[in-house]
């Protein structure tokens, strides 16, 4: 499969400042040296607990947010990748590296060139009523995409608006109205247009049916896989949610404390998931069907800060089959065959 | 038949607002305060505009706030009891006080206005920017700010006069100008704070990745959202306004004498007060035009922030 | 009233007076949770689940107010409503007999007392005779340790003790409690209270309970929190314990330390637990029988198994089958929640099921037991009219 985006050793922290002139103690580090890849087409579920760092990453990707470190490689061909990774490897500092990272490296491209990727790449939020201006009305809303890139003017913009709230099954008399007057589900609706009105290729979906009630979730569940469908779209689907990731992923990535420990095909992980902390995970997941009911130890302990990671594997603290290495050194992700990833030293006896 | 479909595409986006405005004026209508001082601003207002009508000037001056001069009374120092020629009565040196207090209606909402919209635009600009962008320029912005803000607002007024007065400025514009200095750091900061709270909303970052420009996300999306406070704070400033102005002018510091100021016609009858109720219309009828006025505003500016805040939370 | 029943809601209306209109949100619940059992109450939101629930403590604030109903709470053998109760009274119930945990645990704590502090004040508020006895037991034991000044000391301490257990109300006792050195005689009934805490603390599961006790809440996780709450509302042993979706803001894993925690807190103490929620696998794994709402009726009421392997209302299947399952396109249930500011005359749920008939168009369908312990209300399932 074509591969649509390329992360390597991505990082983003956040600085912690304290003392009485406000300077940095401490970094939260929300992703910490994340690589995967991203296929074009298809739904890329990232799952993990609150402050394992999903949705930092998901922002990263689309530049809400400017990574400290690491390479986005957004459709640019092969060569240059490989040129930019060796004179990484080489000559870090050279001037051509610089200004092929300027130019080609989606981490640190700026200005006029960022803005014209803006319409390929969208982000659809948790909380829809925080995400839609509360004073402006829905045409408006729907169509700040095309009107603040200059994609299209005048009276084009209304007939676009109005097919695009077509595909997420709304009309046009929903144009003059102000998101408050809708229900969280047609307001996730709205949020959708606008995420799609651009036409865009690479769409981060931040735990979109959180907030909506169960029976609003699957249609809008199903909304999003006939738009995938018909309009070409690639996803990550970032969710705590895990049995709606389960349905909707075709590959899950497991993250704990900014690090990727797991990443395989969706049957493949929810079948037999190998790292602790994913198996922990899914084992919490309740099952509706009270016969059933596993009487099993659940994990113990709480996840720790992200600002002070544990030395080592990150889960070691946790883990029933920590190791000394588990405590020094850092798992790599390694692959255990049939694309299916894990960083964990204790399988690799 | 473009342009028809135009026009009712213009009204259909201007609806919404206007069910807007009526909600919020029906829940201003249901509490008796409010609608009390609704009656008074209108009131005022109705005194301002037709002023004119009411106590016509005299014809052939340019400057209708000059209160003309009754050639029968002269300049007699002494202020006469109201009569049926002078309805108010008249103040030292034969102001008439009807004319005065009307037109000092129309003198302090024109003075009001011109404060409230200086000190809401540098406000605005500056409030809006130093919240949006942090860093130094915000840092410089706040330093201004608590400069003046450690002074005691009148006093401070009073010395910016007093220089200015000197500088060759007409005391008037000069009362004016020390409002405004007096005036913009608080509007700055309310509006720092409000933008301060709007940036972090997920909706400006939405904004941001639909590739909105700074200057688009500042006027479309944080201006609307954060007005709200500052209407209500602008409202009952007016009233303070308005006294501040009549305060300055009562020190003398204001407009010049004869002009139809209510704060000038008080201090034209500071001499007569001591002598106890002998000329009480001399403080009588500006005090009670002042009063009236600035409560209004009060009353109105309280019912605005019991409306707008509840209706918040309703959204 | 059911005779294993500990709370029974009888036939429960209730309005909110909003500016939109009058909102119909409870029309006509009834049901009882038995002694020692977990029942879930399940819906979606405008079920009414969370409205209920408050009602049976009666604190639900206007707009909405309480139209009729009762709500029979059995305690030492005598049966009294709720929601005819004075406050005084009901000040007596809450926490005592009846206790509530919500949703969001920091949002439930006072951010400027400790932890400690707050659950001490649900002690003193209930059970602070037996705080005293506690108090004035161990003083006693103090008391044949010491000599001297610190004996005369402790001898006062005890006279005082004794004193605020026979007449609390004395005016020598509340002179001496606002003199400031001779009233650190109060230190010794805390210390007391902050054994008791430790000891709730540790039975759940929380580290260090001696630390955390004087923390705030802001410094603890949403789990820790969580568990905090809970101490509170067990600190004296109610008879029913409300939990308003106590683990919805919850990471899974940590929902799962919670939900085995509430288990084991009931096998252990017997409460019986009103569990309130929309996830269907919290209730799989927790309950014992199922209540479930739709736009403010009862649609049935099952035991947990009966419910998941033969639902009988439409709309119990229909939710079922909206769980979502690999492999399967995602199923939805068709329309929306009706309007409840002007209801349908009939069956609530007519527009969107699949299965009605013209009566339920017309006739609001009354719950019925079909089957052993397990009640329904839709016209399918009666024989007959």
């Amino acid at each position: 499969m074509e591969n649509l985006m390329t992360v390597e050793h991505l990082k983003k922290y956040f600085p912690v400042l304290g003392g009485v002139l406000r300077k940095k103690v401490a970094d939260v580090r929300a992703v910490d040296d994340v690589s995967f890849q991203i296929y074009a087409g298809e739904c890329f579920g990232v799952v993990g607990e609150s402050g394992c760092g999903k949705t930092t990453l998901g922002k990263t990707l689309i530049r809400l947010l400017s990574p400290n470190a690491g390479h986005i490689f957004y459709k640019i061909p092969q060569e240059v990748a490989d040129a930019i990774r060796a004179l990484e490897k080489d000559n870090p500092k050279s001037r051509s590296l610089k200004y092929l990272l300027r130019e080609y490296d989606h981490a640190y491209i700026s200005g006029s060139r960022l803005r014209k990727l803006r319409r390929h790449l969208q982000i659809v939020y948790q909380d829809p009523t925080t995400s839609l201006d509360p004073r402006m009305l829905v045409k408006d809303i729907v169509s700040e995409p095309v009107v603040s890139q200059g994609l299209i003017r005048g009276s084009g913009v209304i007939e676009r608006v109005l097919e695009t709230l077509q595909m997420v099954g709304m009309g046009e008399k929903h144009l003059y109205r102000y998101p408050h007057e809708f229900s969280g589900g047609q307001r996730q609706r709205i949020a959708v247009a606008r995420a799609i009105i651009t036409k865009p290729e690479f769409i981060i979906l931040d735990e979109p049916t959180s907030s909506v009630d169960v029976s609003v979730r699957a249609q809008l569940l199903n909304m999003f896989q006939d738009l995938q469908r018909d309009l070409g779209l690639t996803y990550m689907f970032i969710s705590h949610d895990l049995s709606v990731v389960e349905c909707i992923s075709d590959r899950v990535a497991v993250m704990y404390l900014g690090k990727i420990v797991e990443q395989a095909k969706t049957e493949e992980i929810y079948k037999n998931p190998m790292h602790p902390y994913a198996q922990a995970l899914f084992n919490s997941i309740p099952i509706p069907d009270p016969t059933r009911r596993r009487e099993r130890a659940p994990l113990s302990g709480e996840p720790p800060s992200p600002v002070n990671p544990p030395s080592g594997c990150r889960f070691h603290p946790r883990c029933s089959l920590a190791t000394n290495t588990c405590e020094h050194e850092e798992p790599p992700l390694v692959d255990v065959g049939n694309e299916h990833y894990v960083a964990c030293y204790a399988l690799s006896k | 038949m473009q342009s028809k479909k135009k026009v009712g595409n213009f009204r259909k986006s201007i609806a919404p607002t206007i069910k807007e405005f009526l909600f919020i004026l029906r829940r201003v209508l249901k509490s008796p305060l409010s609608v009390a001082g609704l009656v008074l601003i209108s009131y005022n207002i109705v005194l301002a505009v037709f002023a004119p009508f009411i106590c016509p000037p005299t014809p052939g001056t340019s400057n209708p706030y000059l209160i003309p001069r009754d050639q029968v009374l002269g300049f007699r120092i002494e202020p006469t009891a109201p009569s049926s020629t002078h309805l108010f009565g008249v103040t030292r040196l034969q102001i008439d006080l009807l004319y005065g207090c009307v037109w000092g209606t129309r003198f302090a909402f024109q003075l009001g206005l011109e404060v409230i919209v200086t000190t809401l635009a540098i406000g605005l600009i500056l409030g809006m920017i130093s919240g949006y962008y942090g860093g130094f320029i915000d840092e410089v912005v706040m330093r201004f700010t608590d400069i003046i803000l450690a002074f005691p607002g009148l006093i401070l007024a009073m010395a910016f006069v007093a220089v200015l007065a000197r500088s060759g400025w007409s005391t008037l514009d000069a009362a004016v100008l020390s409002i405004v200095l007096i005036g913009w750091p608080g509007y700055t900061r309310l509006i720092r704070g409000e933008v301060l709270r709007v940036r972090g909303e997920d909706y400006i970052e939405a904004a941001r990745a639909s590739g909105a420009s700074d200057l688009r996300i500042m006027s479309r999306h944080i201006l609307p959202n954060s007005i709200y406070s500052v209407i209500i704070v602008a409202s009952l400033d007016f009233g303070s306004i308005v006294l501040t102005a009549a305060a300055l002018s009562f020190l003398g510091l204001g407009s010049q004498p004869g002009t139809a100021d209510w704060g000038r016609l008080i201090y034209d009858g500071v001499p007569f007060a001591s002598m106890g109720l002998k000329y009480w219309w001399t403080m009588l009828y500006p005090g009670a035009f002042i009063v009236l006025f600035t409560l209004g505003w009060n009353l109105l500016g309280d019912a605005l922030r019991d409306v707008l805040d509840p209706l918040s939370r309703r959204k | 009233m059911e005779e294993e029943s500990v709370v029974q809601i009888k036939d429960l209306y209730l309005n909110f007076y909003t500016y939109d209109g009058v909102v119909k949100a409870l029309d006509g619940i009834s049901f009882g949770i038995r002694k020692g059992e977990i029942l879930g109450l399940v819906g979606e939101t405008g079920s009414g689940k969370s409205v209920t629930s408050l009602s049976v403590l009666s604190i639900v604030v206007p707009p909405g107010r309480l139209q009729k109903g009762q709500i029979d709470i059995n305690i030492k053998g005598k049966t009294y409503d709720i929601l005819s109760l004075n406050d005084a009274t009901l000040a007596r119930v809450r926490g005592k007999y009846i206790s509530m945990i919500f949703q969001e645990p920091r949002a439930a704590l006072n951010p400027v007392y400790t932890v400690g502090d707050q659950i001490s004040e649900v002690y003193f508020h209930h059970r602070k005779a037996e705080l005293l006895d506690n108090t004035i037991a161990q003083l006693r034991e103090d008391l044949k340790k010491a000599s001297g000044l610190r004996r005369t000391i402790r001898k006062a301490d005890l006279s005082l003790f004794e004193k605020m257990k026979n007449n609390p109300k004395s005016v020598s006792l509340r002179l001496y409690m606002k003199i400031p050195l001779l009233n650190r005689f109060q230190n010794r009934i805390k210390t007391e209270a902050r054994k008791m805490i430790v000891q709730i603390l540790k039975s759940l599961n929380i580290p260090d309970p001696a630390r955390v006790i004087d923390m705030y809440p802001h410094e603890l996780s949403g789990g820790m929190a969580q568990r905090a709450v809970i101490a509170m509302s067990l600190a004296c042993n109610p008879m029913m314990l409300i939990a308003d979706e106590p683990t919805t803001s919850l990471d899974v894993t940590v929902q799962a330390q919670i939900l085995l925690l509430i288990k084991d807190l009931q096998k252990k103490i017997h409460t019986s637990i009103l569990y309130v929620t929309h996830d269907l696998g919290v209730v799989a794994e927790t309950c014992d029988r199922v209540v479930v709402l739709y736009a403010g009726n009862v649609a049935e009421i099952a035991n947990v198994f009966d419910l998941y392997k033969k639902p009988l209302h439409p709309y119990t299947q229909a939710l079922l089958e909206s769980i979502p399952r690999p492999g399967h396109k995602f199923v939805s249930i068709r329309g929306i929640v009706p309007s409840l500011v002007d209801p349908p005359k009939g069956c609530r749920f007519y527009d969107r099921c699949d299965y009605t008939q013209e009566k339920c168009l017309n006739v609001e369908p009354q719950l019925v037991e079909v089957e052993k312990d397990h009640f329904v209300a839709c016209h399918l399932h009666y024989g007959g009219s």
